[in-house]
């Protein structure tokens, strides 16, 4: 069994403030992803789903961090990326998750789709509080 | 980040999109090939993706922006040279792109525009062969 | 132990030095039997010595005990290998067996201390018999566990069947990770060769569950994204079957009996004809360049 993933890297803090900054993030999450030495498919995988949860930060809630871990279970290393910001959060949770549901005028793609590009997904909110969005995907 | 050339090639608009757009190039890009298309009076668009290293739900919503408003005005759309790890994880996305016109590269793009109909029109008779 | 056991077993153990040529002759001979000559000779004198040797010694030295186990693996493991039943390796330890009790027979018959002797050994023999049953099956699950990963290694080559027409024929159990590698494969293909029509045959898959299918649909859906079609062909009744109760849609996805069929609608969705001409021979001509 996998021992429980520990941080082997010191983290890279990232600030989403502007659509530069989307890009900024974009680059940085597949430099670590070349790194870990993901797939071409799974690091495609990664930078997307970063791209839409850093644009989600930037979008709804007007701006918020990035933070890129690189993570070590034992036998695979994965990359662990935290979006967090100040928004007025999300009300109901299950309705985010939702294909097709949007509150920014998208696709409704954002949440519910990157979650099927990683391996693990969080999602914390509560309404005035804010909200961080964990992912995580290991190599294979 | 420069504005994204648009080329004219007799009545095709030719777009090559090069390296990590972010989201306002990709709202002026929409923009302006609209107004080269209403300027220019061409009957196809081409956007090649080849040097697009990602895809995500904006660029893909972009995409089928561009090719429905290109068809309101009377032009083809086609998206060529999409890498298979982009395409790979669109799918994944949830994305369909529905209405959309691919090739795999421009040559084919191309080829594809001076065919009329969403699919290459192929019957099933055996006619002979230059009839 | 008691005295009479001892003495039971001092007994058998002069016995088995005394006659060690004799023995041992028979002893494989009668391990060579069911085999057939599927084995050289000398090589099982070698093997069957070789044991016979650390046998005598455990008999008085505990700690050789080891050494005739791992033997015995080596035994069994070769045996395995070769395609041995179990029973066929069993043989070769228990014949020892046959062989004591047959000079028992022969020369000491009625003698109280020999049979007792005899039953001390058989009880020996049977747990070293055991032994090399379970060395056997672990041989063998160690073959097929090997022969897996040689199968999964054997990449699934991705074949061109003509120009603009690439292929990817797959045989055997599909797991998801397998059909990733595969699906990621043909995609690339369809790009290095600029093809606009990808195969994907199955008629050497025996079953397909509800994850194997959506990557199949995923990939026909990436391919379309990327201007070429898909055809998938060789799907069995059984397949069918499954795809159909799993409720999963496989839509407007084109899917052929055979390879051949769909190689057909590939040429004739390409612009290529095929004419029958003087019944044996093919000619075909592209309708465009």
């Amino acid at each position: 069994m996998s021992q429980p993933p520990r941080v082997v890297a010191p983290a890279e803090e990232l600030t989403i403030a502007s659509n530069d900054e989307v890009v900024i993030v974009r680059q940085k999450v597949r430099a670590t992803a070349i790194e870990l030495g993901f797939s071409l498919v799974d690091q495609t995988k990664v930078v997307t789903a970063a791209s839409e949860l850093a644009r989600n930060t930037l979008v709804h809630a007007g701006g918020g961090h990035a933070r890129i871990e690189v993570l070590d279970n034992g036998h695979r290393r994965g990359l662990r990326l935290t979006f967090a910001d100040n928004g007025p959060g999300i009300p109901d949770l299950q309705l985010a998750l939702t294909d097709g549901w949007s509150s920014g005028g998208g696709l409704g793609l954002g949440l519910s789709g990157s979650r099927r590009l990683v391996d693990e997904f969080e999602l914390d909110s509560e309404p005035g509080r804010g909200t961080v969005v964990t992912v995580t995907k290991w190599t294979r | 980040m420069d504005r994204v050339p648009i080329l004219k090639i007799s009545d095709i608009l030719l777009v090559s999109i090069q390296g990590d757009l972010d989201d306002h190039a990709v709202l002026t890009l929409q923009e302006d090939l609209a107004d080269r298309v209403v300027a220019t009076g061409a009957l196809g668009v081409i956007i090649d993706i080849t040097a697009v290293e990602i895809v995500d739900s904006f660029v893909g919503r972009m995409l089928s922006t561009i090719a429905g408003m290109a068809r309101m005005l009377d032009a083809e759309t086609i998206v060529v040279g999409m890498r298979p790890a982009v395409a790979i994880t669109l799918v994944e996305l949830g994305l369909s792109l529905g209405g959309l016109r691919t090739a795999l590269d421009l040559e084919k793009g191309i080829a594809l525009l001076s065919r009329p109909g969403p699919e290459p029109a192929v019957t099933d008779d055996m006619s002979p062969v230059g009839q | 132990m008691t005295v009479q056991e001892n003495t039971s077993r001092h007994h058998i153990e002069r016995l088995l030095r005394d006659n060690e040529d004799g023995i041992l002759d028979r002893w494989v001979q009668i391990s060579n039997e069911p085999l057939l000559g599927r084995v050289n000779e000398s090589e099982t004198r070698r093997e069957l010595h070789e044991i016979y040797r650390v046998l005598l010694q455990s008999l008085s030295r505990p700690e050789a005990a080891s050494e005739l186990r791992g033997l015995l693996a080596e035994l069994s493991r070769n045996r395995a290998r070769q395609g041995f039943t179990p029973s066929e390796t069993a043989v070769s330890v228990y014949g020892l067996k046959e062989a004591v009790y047959e000079l028992i027979g022969a020369e000491q018959e009625g003698d109280e201390q020999a049979l007792r002797g005899f039953i001390w050994l058989s009880r020996t023999i049977d747990g070293l018999g055991l032994y090399t049953f379970e060395a056997y099956s672990a041989a063998r699950d160690k073959i097929i566990s090997d022969q897996t990963e040689q199968l999964l290694e054997l990449s699934t080559p991705v074949v061109k069947l003509w120009e603009g027409i690439v292929s990817v024929p797959l045989v055997g159990t599909l797991d998801s990770a397998r059909t990733q590698v595969v699906m990621e494969k043909l995609l690339q293909t369809l790009v290095d060769t600029g093809s606009e029509y990808a195969v994907i045959d199955i008629t050497g898959v025996p079953a397909v569950d509800t994850q194997v299918a959506q990557h199949l649909l995923k990939t026909v859906m990436a391919a379309r994204l990327m201007g070429a079609h898909c055809v998938i062909s060789g799907i069995r009744p059984q397949i069918a079957h499954t795809i159909v109760t799993l409720g999963i849609e496989f839509g407007d996805i084109v899917t052929k009996a055979t390879l051949a069929d769909a190689l057909a609608y590939a040429l004739r969705k390409s612009g290529v004809e095929v004419v029958n001409k003087r019944r044996t021979r093919l000619a075909i001509r592209a309708e465009e360049a």
